[in-house]
């Protein structure tokens, strides 16, 4: 098959190497579908049948939920990393200025907050996109509509929360990610807070003309960003990932049936707090601990807890904090992580009191 | 030639950094490769997404890491 197609398309090279592209994806389509239907009898029968464990057996069952979980999980990764970093690439923050820029606040929140989730953002630059932004007169309250959600709803904390939890539990953190950002975002434009930005935002006079770095790419650069994109994110978390579902399996086998429901139940009202503090300063470990947080869900720690963790882990990250510090002055930055903060504490309370 | 990094310090910034090196290594360039990391520099060149790379005070990468040979592309187009 490769031989003929070496020799037969030889003569078109642009046919050639589009072929080889759209050939390899579907390959690559096949493999990943197959491996991920593959995984769940695989390790049934890798452990119970081949290694001879007894089906009610508790180290068997921890070790096929973790090879079963670990496999999952990375696949899932993979193949959404791919699929959203793919999509996004026809995006830029360039694209998404232009698009904020004039508009009125509340539909320019809502409007701020939908491109966060769509828009390719690195927190790293945070401050440059903040700059960018509120120099080019993007109001502060959409802004932070925007900085918000463009972490809050991201590929990883979804995956690891359909992954585990379904699809029922990723789509209400979308829903309530998106609500917190527009909320949060015209909260803090409502309080008129612009004097507290550090002055040399506004001094910034910007020259030069941007690059928009989504400008010029073909199908070959989009696939090879997005896997350069999948390996960067996978080969940074996957030791918390493994320590995170190797504790979560222990947790399955051992600790006993509702033995969290006593302590961070949905009768607890400390437990969404003590979870939204205990987020803020795991941010880069969030995907080893989406996985011991589901172990402690199976055993009676409520959802409602689970999504308002998540959602400080991702949110409000000191390194974040840190970052905006830079052009946000002391009390700007409290009010910042004051309003979202509350934002998530509400979606906690809420989610445990009708779930 | 006068070539300038833009980054805090992020890995990517780091990696195009190496890579820009690099290319210029290889093309025999007589240049000077400066990174800029602070924030009211950065976003003075109009730059939101690091890392960026600026060539004779004009933006030409923004927010990705491009490949040594796509840089060295890129670089002999900005040199002439």
């Amino acid at each position: 098959m490769k031989a003929l197609l070496n020799t037969d398309v030889q003569a078109i090279p642009a046919v050639r190497s589009s072929w080889r592209v759209w050939g390899g994806l579907l390959a690559a389509v096949a493999v990943w579908a197959a491996a991920y239907q593959a995984n769940g009898p695989l390790w049934q029968w890798a452990i119970y049948d081949m290694s001879g464990f007894a089906s009610d057996n508790r180290l068997g069952s921890a070790l096929e939920f973790f090879f079963f979980d670990t496999v999952k999980i990375l696949l899932l990764l993979a193949g959404i990393i791919f699929a959203v970093t793919v999509l996004r690439s026809f995006m830029s923050v360039e694209r998404t200025r232009a698009l904020l820029g004039g508009r009125r606040e509340g539909v320019g929140n809502v409007a701020a907050a939908g491109l966060g989730v769509v828009t390719p953002f690195c927190s790293c630059s945070a401050v440059p996109g903040f700059i960018g932004f509120v120099a080019a007169g993007v109001p502060l309250g959409i802004t932070m509509s925007f900085l918000i959600a463009s972490p809050m709803v991201n590929e990883v904390a979804i995956v690891l929360l359909y992954g585990l939890f379904g699809w029922q539990v990723a789509a209400i953190y979308v829903t309530a990610g998106l609500v917190v950002a527009v909320v949060a975002g015209w909260v803090i434009g409502r309080l008129r807070l612009e004097r507290w930005i550090e002055s040399f935002v506004f001094e910034t006079t910007l020259r030069g003309q941007p690059v928009d770095p989504s400008q010029g790419l073909g199908w070959v650069d989009r696939f090879a960003i997005a896997r350069e994109e999948v390996r960067t994110i996978i080969s940074k978390i996957w030791p918390y990932l493994l320590a995170g579902i190797g504790i979560g399996a222990a947790i399955h086998g051992w600790v006993p049936e509702g033995f969290f429901v006593k302590y961070a139940g949905p009768n607890n009202a400390l437990a969404v707090p003590v979870a939204v503090g205990l987020g803020i300063p795991l941010y880069s470990n969030a995907a080893g601990i989406l996985p011991l947080v589901e172990a402690l869900h199976a055993k009676g720690l409520a959802i409602g807890t689970v999504l308002a963790f998540m959602m400080s882990v991702v949110a409000l990250s000191v390194p974040e904090l840190v970052l905006l510090r830079r052009v946000l002055k002391p009390r700007l930055l409290a009010v910042f992580v004051g309003v979202v903060g509350t934002g998530i504490l509400a979606v906690g309370f809420l989610f445990n009191l009708i779930l | 030639m006068k070539i300038k990094v833009l980054g805090a310090g992020c890995a990517n910034c780091q990696a195009l950094e190496k890579r820009t090196a690099e290319a210029v290594t290889l093309l025999g360039l007589q240049a000077e490769i400066e990174k800029v990391t602070d924030y009211g520099d950065i976003a003075s060149y109009g730059v939101m997404s690091t890392p960026a790379l600026v060539v004779d005070e004009k933006v030409v990468v923004s927010g990705r890491v491009p490949k040594v040979a796509e840089l060295q592309s890129l670089l002999v187009g900005a040199g002439t």
